[in-house]
C-alpha cells in the first residue's frame, strides 16, 4: 500500500487523508477556476478564447499521446487515449453536463492514481514475480542459452572484420598467428585469399566483399550477435565487432520436451513455478512470471514465520500508532490551547517554532534524530551526560521511535487545533463561566468535544498513515533492535518492515509475495479506519 | 459563460492527467524498434565519478564508430534500477558496477558473459578475475578493487601490530595514558547504526576460524555448506565477543564507518579498519599514518577481508550489444581506461598494468593490495541476501554481550530458513 501514499497532497508524517490526496487535487483546481469566473463578463472573447484553446489542448495532448503509441502498436494504449478523450471532449463541448465537469477530472485521476495502483497491486499478488521471476519464458530461454555458451579452452581469438556480400552477412576473420583470412557465413568456414590486413591483424579489404563501417555494423548489431559461424565441434560467434571466438552452447532449449538439454542432464520446464528442473531438484537460476494463483495470499496465512510473530507484531505496531495519535494531538492541542490563550506574548514567534518540524523534510529528520540517539557520539547522551543503550534495548527503542514521531507530528496537530479552537464561539466560554465552570470543566465539556469534532477524522487517518509509518521506524532502527535468539523480527519491527525484510531479505526481491502481504496490511488498515471513521459519527450524536 | 471557465481549468487539469495516464501506461515499451534504426546511441550508466571519467572515452569510441554515446549518471539504487529498466526495456547498453551484483542480474537474465582470451585475463589481478567469474564464466570486465585495511596512526603507534590482541593491547595502553578516546575505530554497524555489519566484521569472523559457505568445484560459493551455526563460528564469535562491549571494549555498536574514520581523523583513535576510500579523508586531516592488512587474532588464522571488485558489464537488452561488447571489451578494458580511472579515484586498479603504474605513483596502492592477499571476493550468489540481515543482527548481539552460542545457532537457523524456502 506504500504505493498509494505516495499521492498523498504532501508525502509526510501526519497522514493527509491518502484516499482523497489526488483526487482532491484535481477538485481544487476547478473550484478555484469557477471563483475566478466570476469576474470575468458572460460572452467574453478571451472566454471563448480559452475554451477553444483548452479544447485545443485536449486534442493536442491526445495526439502526443497516441503518437508513440500507434508506432508500438500499443492498441489499448490508443484506446484508452480515445475513450479518455471523448470522454473529456463529449463533457466540456456542451455548456450543460456541469457535474460532469467536476466529476471527470477527479474520477480519471482517481483511477490513475488509486484504483489502478491498487488492482496492479493484487494483480501482481497472484503472480510468482520477483527476481529470477521477472521476465517471459522465452526470455528465460533466451538468457539460459546466451550464459551458456562457453568458450573453447586454449581456442584463438579471431580478430574480426564486420563484411557482407550481396547483402547477407559475413564474417571475415583473421587468425593473427597465421596470418590467414576466412570467410565464415552461417554455412561454414573457408578460407579466401587476396585478403589485405590492416593494423592489428584485422582484414581491411577482401575481393568480392564488402567491409562495413563501424556505424553500418553497428546498426547490424542484432544479426552480428545471431550469426554463429558452425566449426566442428562448435561455433564461431562475435565478441564485439572486432573480435570472434570460438564456443559451444553448453545448454540448449528443446522444444519437443519443453526441457532444456545440457551435458547428460534435462532440465524441465515447470510452468506451475515458473522455471526448469532437473529431477534432482536443481532448477536453472533463469526463471520467469508465471500466474500462481492464491499462493501468495495462502503463503501469506500459512507461512510460519508470519503466523508465529504476527501477534506480537501486530499489537506493538497498534499500540505505536494509537501511541503516536495519541501522543501527537495531546501536545498538539495542549500548545495550540497554551497559544490560544489570550495573554499569550510573541504567539507568532511560538507558532513558527512549533511549525518548524513539519516543514522540515521528514527523511532528513529521522536520519538525525536516528545518529543523536547513539550512545556514545550522540547529542541525546552528551548532551545530558547519559550512557543510554538508546536504540539497543527494546524498550528504549521503543521509547524512540515514538519519541521521534511526536516531533515529527505534533506540529500537524497543533495546527488543525489551532484552527479549530478559532471556531470555537467565544460565548459559550463566557456562559460558561458565567456559570462557575471551572478552567478544567469549561476545557472538558465544550473546548474538547468541538475541538475532537474537528479533529477525530483527521486522527483516524492519522492512525492509518501511522499504522503503516515504514519510514518512521525503518530509518530510525529498521526494526531492531533484535532479540539475539530471533534475529528475524525486532522490537520496533511493524508489519510492513517486518513483511518487507521477509519480501526481500530471502532470495531476493519477491514482489508476488509483498504484494500479497500488503493486500493484507491493507485489509487490516482498512477495518481499523472504517470502525474508526463509525466512531466519528458518534461524536456527532454528542452534540 | 461562467461554465467556459469552469471547463477550461477542469480541462487542464484534465490533459495534465490524460497525458500522465497514457504517459505511465505505455512508457514501458514505446520505442524498441524506432530508434536503433535512425542512430545508434550506446548507453552507459555510471556513478558520478565514474560517469566524468568515462565520458570522454565514449565520445571518442562513439566518434570512431560513427555513433553516438551518452553517459547516464545513476547515483543511486543503481541496481534495482538497472534491473527494473531492463525488464522494460528501458536500460542500458554498458553498466558500470559492483561484481557482487553478478548472481542477480545473471539470475534475471540481464547481463551477458563477456569471452576473453586467458591471455587477456591473466592480465588482471587473480581476486578480479575469480570476482568476475560466476558459473564458469566471465561476467564483468574488472577494473578496480577494494578490500579493507588497518590504517594506524604512527605517531601513536609506530609499530605496526602483529595480531588483533596486539592491537587491542596498544590501544588500551594508549587509552589509559590518555592519548586516545577509543581503543580502534572497528566499524561494528552499519551506516544507520541499527545493525552490524557483515563486511567490516568478515576479517575477524575470518581469523577466529569462520565461514560463511563452502566452495563449489568451479569456485563459487556454495550455498548447501552453510558455516554460520558450525562449532567453529561460535568459536569465532567467542573471540569477537571478548572484545566487545561486555569484554575489552575495543569493539562497540556505536562504532559506524563514518563516526571511526572521524574518530581516527580527529586522533581519538590509534587504528581504523576501513577501505582505500577513506584514503581522502585521512590524507585531509593531516594525521601521520600507516596501511597494513587487518592483523589476525593470535594464533588464528589469516584475516580474510572481502575484496569488492568494480566492474563493466555488457546488458543483455541494450539494444547496441555488439557495440557494447566491442567497448567493454576492447576501450573499457584497456590500460589508459584503468589508468585515467585511477587518476580520478584512488582505487586499486584490477589490471596489472595500471597496478604497476598506480603502485608507482602511490605507494598505498600497494600496501592495499598487500592487504587483499588472503582478501575474497564477495560472495555474488543471490543467495547473500538471505545472509546479510541475520548475520548483522547477530554480529550486534554479541558485541553487545548476550550469550554467543545460542545467537550464532539462532542466525544459522535463521538463514538457513530463508535459503531453503525461497529455494
Amino acid at each position: 500500500m506504500t504505493v498509494t501514499h505516495g499521492s498523498g497532497l504532501r508525502p509526510g508524517r501526519h497522514g493527509s487523508p491518502s484516499g482523497s490526496g489526488g483526487a482532491a487535487s484535481g477538485g481544487g483546481g476547478a473550484r478555484s477556476g469557477a471563483g475566478r469566473s466570476r469576474t470575468t463578463g458572460p460572452g467574453s472573447t478571451a472566454a471563448t478564447l480559452g475554451r477553444v484553446l483548452a479544447l485545443g489542448l485536449i486534442v493536442g495532448v491526445a495526439l502526443w499521446a497516441a503518437a508513440p503509441l500507434v508506432s508500438a502498436g500499443n492498441r489499448l494504449g490508443v484506446g484508452i487515449v480515445a475513450v479518455v478523450t471523448a470522454a473529456a471532449l463529449y463533457v466540456y463541448l456542451s455548456p450543460r453536463r456541469l457535474p460532469a465537469k467536476y466529476l471527470l477530472p477527479t474520477t480519471l485521476l482517481l483511477l490513475a492514481f488509486q484504483v489502478f495502483p491498487v488492482l496492479y497491486t493484487m494483480s501482481l499478488a497472484l503472480t510468482n514475480v520477483g527476481d529470477g521471476h521477472l521476465g517471459t519464458k522465452q526470455e528465460a530461454i533466451a538468457a539460459i542459452e546466451a550464459s551458456s555458451v562457453r568458450r573453447e579452452a586454449g581456442s584463438a581469438e579471431y580478430r574480426l572484420t564486420v563484411a557482407e556480400q550481396g547483402g547477407a552477412l559475413v564474417f571475415l576473420l583473421a587468425d593473427p598467428a597465421r596470418r590467414r583470412a576466412y570467410a565464415g557465413t552461417a554455412d561454414g568456414l573457408r578460407e579466401i585469399g587476396g585478403a589485405t590486413f590492416g593494423p592489428g591483424g584485422r582484414v581491411t579489404a577482401a575481393d568480392g566483399y564488402t567491409v562495413l563501417t563501424p556505424a553500418q555494423a553497428a546498426a547490424r548489431g542484432e544479426e552480428i550477435g545471431s550469426l554463429s559461424v558452425p566449426v566442428d565441434g562448435g561455433a564461431i560467434r562475435a565478441q564485439g565487432l572486432t573480435r570472434a571466438y570460438e564456443g559451444r552452447a553448453t545448454l540448449a532449449y528443446d522444444a519437443d520436451c519443453d526441457c532444456v538439454k545440457g551435458g547428460n542432464r534435462v532440465w524441465r520446464a515447470d510452468d506451475e513455478h515458473g522455471r526448469f528442473t532437473a529431477p534432482d531438484g536443481g532448477a536453472l537460476p533463469q526463471g520467469w512470471k508465471v500466474g500462481v494463483g492464491w499462493a501468495n495470499l495462502t503463503a501469506a496465512v500459512t507461512n510460519p514465520k508470519i503466523n508465529t510473530h504476527f501477534l506480537g507484531v501486530f499489537a506493538w505496531n497498534l499500540f505505536y500508532a494509537v501511541a503516536v495519535v495519541g501522543l501527537t494531538a495531546a501536545l498538539g492541542v495542549a500548545a495550540a490551547l497554551v497559544l490560544h490563550h489570550p495573554r499569550m506574548r510573541g504567539v507568532r514567534i511560538y507558532r513558527t517554532l512549533i511549525v518548524l518540524p513539519y516543514a522540515m523534510p521528514a527523511f532528513a529528520m529521522l536520519l538525525v534524530w536516528r545518529d543523536m540517539f547513539n550512545t556514545d557520539f550522540g547529542l541525546v547522551n552528551r548532551l545530558l551526560g547519559l550512557d543510554v543503550d538508546w536504540l539497543g534495548t527494546p524498550l528504549t527503542a521503543r521509547a524512540s521511535v515514538l519519541l521521534v514521531q511526536l516531533w515529527l507530528g505534533f506540529p500537524y496537530m497543533f495546527l488543525v487545533a489551532t484552527g479549530a479552537l478559532q471556531t470555537i464561539p467565544a460565548e459559550y466560554l463566557e456562559a460558561a463561566q458565567v456559570d462557575g465552570a471551572s478552567a478544567w470543566q469549561r476545557f472538558r465539556t465544550i473546548t474538547l468535544p468541538l475541538l475532537l469534532l474537528a479533529l477525530a477524522p483527521l486522527l483516524v487517518s492519522s492512525f492509518a498513515f501511522n499504522f503503516n509509518n515504514f519510514n518512521g521506524v525503518f530509518l530510525v532502527t529498521a526494526g531492531g533492535p533484535f532479540p539475539s535468539d530471533n534475529p528475524t523480527v525486532g522490537a520496533t519491527d511493524l508489519l510492513i518492515t517486518y513483511t518487507f525484510r521477509l519480501a526481500f531479505g530471502q532470495q531476493g526481491a519477491q514482489y508476488g509475495l509483498a504484494s500479497a502481504i500488503s493486500i493484507y496490511v491493507y485489509l487490516i488498515v482498512a477495518v481499523i479506519s472504517v470502525a474508526g471513521f463509525r466512531r466519528t459519527r458518534a461524536f456527532k450524536e454528542v452534540r | 459563460m461562467r461554465r467556459s471557465f469552469v471547463a477550461l481549468t477542469a480541462c487542464l487539469t484534465l490533459t495534465a492527467c490524460g497525458g500522465g495516464t497514457a504517459g505511465g501506461e505505455t512508457s514501458g515499451d514505446a520505442s524498441p524498434a524506432g530508434q536503433a534504426a535512425s542512430s545508434a546511441t550506446l548507453t552507459i550508466w555510471a556513478d558520478q565519478m565514474r560517469s566524468a571519467t568515462l565520458k570522454p572515452f565514449a565520445e571518442a569510441f562513439a566518434k570512431e564508430n560513427g555513433i553516438k554515446a551518452e553517459v547516464v549518471v545513476v547515483a543511486q539504487n543503481q541496481q534495482q534500477t538497472f534491473v527494473t529498466a531492463s525488464q522494460a526495456g528501458k536500460g542500458p547498453d554498458v553498466l558500470v558496477g559492483a561484481h557482487d551484483w553478478i548472481g542477480n542480474l545473471v539470475q534475471n537474465g540481464l547481463i551477458e558473459p563477456i569471452q576473453m582470451t586467458e591471455d587477456r585475463l591473466s592480465g588482471y589481478v587473480d581476486v578480479a578475475r575469480k570476482a568476475v567469474t560466476y558459473d564458469g564464466q566471465v561476467y564483468g570486465v574488472p577494473y578496480a578493487v577494494e578490500n579493507l585495511a588497518l590504517y594506524r596512526n604512527t605517531d601513536l603507534a609506530p609499530e605496526a601490530p602483529k595480531t588483533f590482541d596486539d592491537l587491542v593491547a596498544t590501544g588500551r595502553e594508549l587509552k589509559e595514558q590518555g592519548k586516545v578516546k577509543e581503543i580502534v575505530g572497528y566499524p561494528v554497524s552499519q551506516q544507520n547504526g541499527q545493525s552490524g555489519d557483515t563486511y567490516h566484521l568478515y576479517p575477524l569472523y575470518t581469523s577466529g576460524g569462520g565461514h560463511l559457505f563452502g566452495t563449489k568445484p568451479n569456485g563459487d560459493p556454495d550455498p548447501a555448506d552453510l558455516g554460520v551455526g558450525t562449532p567453529a563460528s561460535v568459536a569465532a564469535f567467542e573471540k569477537i565477543a571478548a572484545l566487545g562491549e561486555k569484554g575489552a571494549g575495543a569493539l562497540k555498536r556505536s562504532f559506524t564507518s563514518d563516526n571511526s574514520a572521524a574518530m581516527f581523523a580527529e586522533g581519538k583513535t590509534a587504528f581504523l579498519v576501513s577501505g582505500p576510500w577513506r584514503l581522502a579523508d585521512v590524507r585531509t586531516a593531516g594525521v601521520k599514518y600507516d596501511v597494513t592488512p587487518v592483523p589476525p587474532f593470535k594464533g588464528g588464522g589469516p584475516a580474510r577481508s572481502f575484496v569488492g571488485v568494480q566492474a563493466f558489464f555488457v546488458a543483455s537488452k541494450g539494444r547496441n550489444k555488439a557495440l557494447a561488447q566491442e567497448f567493454v571489451t576492447n576501450t573499457l578494458a584497456s590500460d589508459e581506461v584503468a589508468k585515467a580511472l585511477f587518476d580520478a579515484e584512488p582505487r586499486m586498479p584490477a589490471l596489472r598494468t595500471a597496478l604497476e603504474y598506480a603502485a608507482a605513483k602511490d605507494p598505498d596502492v600497494a600496501k592495499f593490495e598487500a592487504a587483499a592477499k588472503d582478501g575474497v571476493p564477495l560472495p555474488a550468489i543471490p543467495q547473500m541476501v538471505a545472509v546479510w540481515q541475520p548475520f548483522n543482527a547477530l554480529i550486534h548481539s554479541v558485541v553487545k554481550g548476550d550469550p554467543v552460542e545460542p545467537a550464532v545457532k539462532a542466525a544459522g537457523k535463521a538463514i538457513a530458513e530463508q535459503l531453503g524456502q525461497a529455494g
